[in-house]
């Protein structure tokens, strides 16, 4: 068992891999409850494609070296971000209209932009599905400083961002610079996606910020510990899919996935009180509950 | 703009200001008029409830009061100032508005109402939390402080809300259609709360669907369709003749022994809802 867990690890690139995949999967888990309690998931989805074509001009730009990708694609996803929050700030257009608008003009783009290149289908393969196992020292030291920064936001504006999420009006009411933190929160996901994206790329992307964080919402109700499931879930994914990738020889960033939805599954099926396995077993107590509560005060309205 | 925008420096009260004080004020929602020409003054400690049809601008006038939506023209004031910057307005939303779902308990969302306080970069202290956990204790929730806000019955979601209010040091409470779908023992639990409330000075609007609670219960009933059709007591608002204006064919009124007979047919959310009120 200790050779089997050892056994990768004599690869430096697999150590690199493992730590970069364990820091984006705890962050985007953390960072997820929100995308998942603020119902934000084709937003994060159509965000991870967006940042395609900032990728890709940094891409043709610096000949193929990782370091402007990630520049290149936190600008685009940032201004992305913002995009989006202006777009739908009016009013005029509906969120998921624009969304999908922007989604997949920004995708098109990105491609196009791409296979203007030589090594067309390997880089675009990399960029959609993540490469792990390419990652640099330099690239690991980013997602370090990034992860710390936006973990550092999240402890920082907690309360805020609480109250934006759970009651707009009472944030309207406190005075709360709500628009401010509403952009705030977009650009840690963008910063958070463009972390992520050397480890399961753009189109596996939008797994990593709602599985993790959707298995934690069936397994608690307070929100500090629902953040730390899903972050540990999150980092469990990251160790546990790279293991699978080098022992099953299987791509790595859909393994890493695999893992957080099997996990995901287990908690569906088998969350104390919730999951679809207990209201099987224990049908008369949950309509003996509904019952009571029923009967109880009227919340029919 | 962003740095400023984050510190918030609190609005001062007038001396002997009205806690409200609306002069022709009129909202416009994308082009529709919400409301029309509004003018009236609440003072200190009253309890005025709102009544009106649906789609008479209830909400709109409580939103308006919390200083959270725009008037198209005419001046609103809260304690001598205008309404957008002060933290002492409590706003008790409606119940369909809130994602009971979300994972926070009890004393959470009460602990919510201490964030202006606290500012930014701070956290709750002892001080915060007993504040808390007093607030739950007078309206009688604190025993279900962790319990998480799904699992409560509408009377007790109604009365965290108030805590919440209280935690926030809220002096004006707003609470749009809190009686709506409660049985009569847990409207009598909010109706004791507010009692205790108005001896501290709260300041207290409700918007509501029932006549006869607005008429019986409050100090004073604001009779609202986009305009103020009346304003005052129940005998003084509920006339025939107001009546009619704001419910019209909604609404038939019947002479009986005693005064009149009113039958309102459409109520909140679909209930089909019959109100009987006495006219001397």
């Amino acid at each position: 068992m200790l050779d089997w867990l050892l056994g990768p690890l004599q690869y430096e690139f697999m150590v690199r891999g493992l730590l970069a995949a364990s820091l984006v999967g705890a962050v985007c888990g953390l960072l997820g409850t929100y995308v998942v309690l603020r119902g934000m998931a084709f937003f994060g989805d159509a965000l991870a494609h967006a940042i395609l074509p900032g990728v890709a001009v940094a891409y043709l730009i610096g000949g193929g070296a990782q370091g402007p990708l990630f520049w290149g694609g936190l600008v685009a996803g940032i201004g992305t971000a913002m995009g989006i929050g202006a777009i739908t700030r009016g009013g005029q257009i509906k969120e998921d209209t624009a969304i999908g608008v922007i989604f997949a003009g920004m995708l098109a783009l990105g491609v196009a932009l791409i296979s203007t290149a030589r090594n067309f289908t390997v880089d675009l393969t990399h960029f959609l599905f993540g490469n792990v196992l390419g990652v640099s020292s330099a690239d690991l030291r980013l997602t370090a400083v990034f992860s710390g920064l936006v973990l550092l936001l999240v402890l920082a504006f907690y309360k805020e961002f609480l109250v934006i999420s759970f009651d707009p009006v009472l944030a309207a009411t406190l005075r709360l610079p709500a628009q401010f933190l509403r952009y705030l929160l977009l650009v840690m996901i963008a910063v958070v996606i463009v972390v992520a994206l050397q480890t399961v790329g753009i189109s596996l992307m939008v797994a990593m910020l709602i599985t993790p964080a959707t298995a934690a919402s069936l397994l608690t109700r307070r929100l500090p510990v629902m953040m730390l499931i899903s972050s540990v879930i999150g980092a469990f994914s990251g160790i546990a899919g790279l293991y699978l990738s080098y022992y099953v020889n299987v791509a790595s960033g859909p393994a890493v996935v695999l893992v957080a939805s099997a996990l995901f599954l287990v908690a569906f099926l088998f969350a104390p009180g919730r999951g679809v396995i207990w209201s099987l077993v224990l049908p008369r107590r949950r309509f003996a509950a509904a019952e009571a509560q029923g009967t109880n005060e009227s919340r029919s309205s | 703009m962003a740095l400023r925008s984050l510190i918030h420096k609190s609005v001062p009260h007038q001396a002997g200001a009205p806690v409200v004080e609306f002069s022709h004020v009129s909202v416009r929602y994308n082009g529709e008029p919400a409301l029309d020409d509004v003018s009236f003054t609440i003072p200190r400690g009253e309890r005025t409830a709102i009544v009106g049809p649906n789609g008479a601008g209830k909400s709109t006038l409580l939103k308006v009061i919390a200083g959270i939506l725009p008037t198209s023209s005419g001046d609103v004031r809260v304690y001598g100032y205008g309404a957008g910057g002060h933290i002492c307005i409590g706003y008790v939303p409606q119940r369909t508005q809130v994602d009971w779902s979300f994972p926070v308990t009890v004393a959470d969302v009460v602990m919510m109402g201490r964030v202006a306080r606290l500012g930014l970069f701070r956290y709750a202290g002892h001080k915060d939390r007993q504040l808390v956990r007093d607030s739950l204790g007078q309206v009688g929730m604190l025993h279900l402080a962790d319990r998480q806000i799904g699992e409560l019955s509408g009377g007790q979601q109604q009365r965290v809300f108030i805590a919440r209010a209280m935690a926030q040091e809220a002096e004006l409470l707003l609470m749009d259609e809190p009686l709506t779908g409660l049985d009569v023992p847990s409207q009598e639990a909010i109706f004791a709360i507010l009692d205790d409330l108005r001896t501290r000075g709260m300041t207290v609007l409700v918007s509501t669907h029932d006549l006869h609670l607005a008429s019986d219960r409050f100090d004073r009933m604001m009779l609202l369709r986009r305009q103020l059709l009346g304003f005052g007591n129940g005998a003084e608002v509920l006339t025939p003749a107001n009546l009619n204006r704001a419910y019209g064919a909604q609404m038939t009124i019947l002479p009986s022994v005693g005064g009149s007979l009113v039958f309102g047919d459409t109520c909140c959310e679909g209930h089909d809802d019959v109100e009987e009120h006495h006219h001397a």
